[in-house]
């Protein structure tokens, strides 16, 4: 069905169609509108699942845990501050191989206290092992979130999802949005080592180094064989619903010179800048980085390449531009724009290419070439 | 691409006029997005949200520097707001006034939206409701059709006083 919809709601309405057994969540500006849609659904009866409001994010991932291992499908939304609060138990949701999908609303951290768009939220838990997707449209983040209860749950990944999508610039945006029948896309939740009171087994039990060593690499497996999982849920979901996905969004990069590298909103806001740029006959093109956990193999041979990073590791430099010459070799022109929700439009994008100093890093507004 | 800025004060409905011109556009066929910018704002302060409506999809996701039409819900804003700043040399004002408002260059229109609502009885929490008569105005000058305004109203809204008010608009706003 066509309608619009927010970011947030879009969100709320692909959770509805993958039907959760166990909702646990604590509101957050901007996450609050998904988990309060989702309540309203809960409460009307649109939506049978048990949706427990605990106390703090700690306890609503500790809850998912819970009733993941269970046996049952469960989902969770937060943000900035929710979301690190929630760590350690971000860390065991993977250890213990639970799907649990959750929606993450990417704002930044205080202090000074603010409530818009940046990435730092979600690269800091970088290392826990869950997949990351970054969405750039509502109808992406409907779409992404109905991908991530199949990928995730798929016994060849079994590993828990986080969807990105932009403080305020997605969660607040008003789009179209086509929702699906969703069919059998999203099979019956079954996690092969669920608790089983018929057949009692020991859970979380001291576990010496040599397992868990194992354990460890085994994680690393299934993040690898994901990405094949990944290519096959997206060219199923095209198939169903013809809508294409993949590991980036690229635009106008075939015969493009300098290519830019952004997630989330400014990936899409870039394609603007892209087509401003080859009216000026500077052959430009656009790369959305739409995973980051898995990290694609990106095809940027040849080109030059300027990364825009909403984040930043202090003593380092930006997380994007970093893990982009790690894996391509290529030293980008790395920008830092839009932390905190830094206003950047296409025109400014347009200016990065422009300007571009390959092997610099430039702080949008703030400081010159360093 | 057609870019519109309103400008209101923070309980005044202006997040939700956007939301509902951007479904009367969707439902005119166009493609259409509505952004608020949420500031540290509370009920009162001046709030601004964005509309953009084009035949194409719409990429861009920052704010609206350059309107094409300025909708002020509250003229006190004038005050301490440059409503038309970046305003297009073509561009359109409308404001929520029973009279002219001096000051206003540019194409400025005006439509008593409040008068229209207290007529239908639109008050919430002692408030007259502005979001749903707007659209009748913007129907008049061509913004969206006026049923694809009704429809978008009675799409988020089951009290049929909302579209008797935009009605309304439509007929006083003078063009």
């Amino acid at each position: 069905m066509l309608t619009i919809a927010t970011g947030n709601k879009a969100v709320a309405a692909a959770v509805k169609a993958a039907k959760p057994g166990v909702i646990a969540a604590y509101p957050i500006t901007p996450q609050t509108e998904i988990v309060e849609q989702i309540a309203e659904y809960v409460a009307g009866g649109d939506l049978e699942s048990r949706y427990i409001p605990v106390e703090s994010e700690h306890s609503a991932m500790a809850a998912c845990i819970g009733a993941s291992v269970g046996g049952v499908r469960t989902f969770t939304a937060t943000s900035s501050h929710g979301l690190l609060y929630m760590h350690e138990m971000i860390h065991w949701a993977a250890g213990a191989r639970l799907p649990i999908v959750m929606a993450n609303v990417n704002r930044a951290l205080g202090p000074g206290w603010n409530t818009w768009a940046e990435h730092t939220d979600a690269f800091s838990q970088r290392d826990t092992g869950w997949l990351q997707v970054f969405v750039g449209t509502v109808q992406e983040a409907y779409d992404a979130t109905l991908m991530a209860f199949r990928i995730a749950e798929d016994e060849r990944v079994l590993l828990p999802m986080m969807v990105n999508l932009d403080g305020f610039a997605l969660s607040h945006i008003t789009q179209s949005l086509d929702t699906v029948e969703l069919g059998d896309f999203v099979p019956p939740y079954h996690l092969p080592h669920a608790i089983d009171t018929e057949n009692p087994l020991g859970y979380g039990p001291m576990t010496g180094p040599d397992d868990h060593f194992r354990f460890r690499w085994d994680i690393e497996r299934s993040m690898r064989d994901a990405r094949g999982v990944i290519a096959e849920v997206e060219r199923e979901f095209a198939e169903r619903f013809g809508r294409s996905y993949g590991p980036t969004e690229d635009y106008r990069c075939e015969d493009a010179d300098v290519v830019v590298v952004a997630m989330g909103t400014l990936g899409k806001e870039a394609e603007v800048a892209i087509d401003r740029l080859r009216d000026e006959g500077i052959k430009a093109g656009s790369m959305r980085l739409r995973w980051f956990r898995p990290f694609p193999d990106l095809d940027l041979a040849g080109r030059e390449v300027v990364v825009i990073d909403r984040d930043y590791s202090f003593g380092f430099g930006g997380v994007v531009a970093h893990s982009l010459k790690s894996k391509t070799g290529i030293e980008p022109y790395s920008v830092i724009a839009g932390l905190g929700g830094q206003e950047v439009t296409y025109n400014d994008i347009a200016d990065f290419v422009r300007n571009r100093r390959p092997g610099t890093e430039t702080w949008f507004g703030v400081s010159d070439h360093v | 691409m057609y870019e519109i800025r309103i400008h209101s004060r923070g309980g005044q409905g202006g997040v939700t006029a956007a939301k509902l011109l951007a479904l009367a556009a969707f439902r005119d066929g166009k493609h259409a997005t509505a952004c608020p910018f949420y500031g540290a704002e509370r009920r009162g302060a001046p709030v601004v949200s964005f509309v953009r409506i084009d035949d194409e999809p719409i990429k861009v996701y920052s704010q609206i520097h350059e309107p094409d039409l300025v909708i002020v819900l509250d003229t006190s804003i004038m005050d301490v707001v440059d409503v038309l700043d970046g305003l297009k040399a073509d561009g359109t004002v409308l404001l929520n006034s029973a009279h002219p408002v001096a000051g206003c260059n540019g194409t400025c229109r005006h439509v008593d939206l409040t008068g229209i609502a207290l007529a239908q009885n639109l008050v919430i929490a002692g408030s007259p409701i502005l979001n749903t008569p707007v659209l009748g105005a913007l129907a008049k000058m061509g913004v969206v059709t006026l049923p694809s305004a009704e429809q978008a109203i009675r799409e988020m809204f089951s009290d049929e006083r909302n579209v008797k008010a935009a009605r309304a608009a439509y007929e006083e706003l003078k063009i």
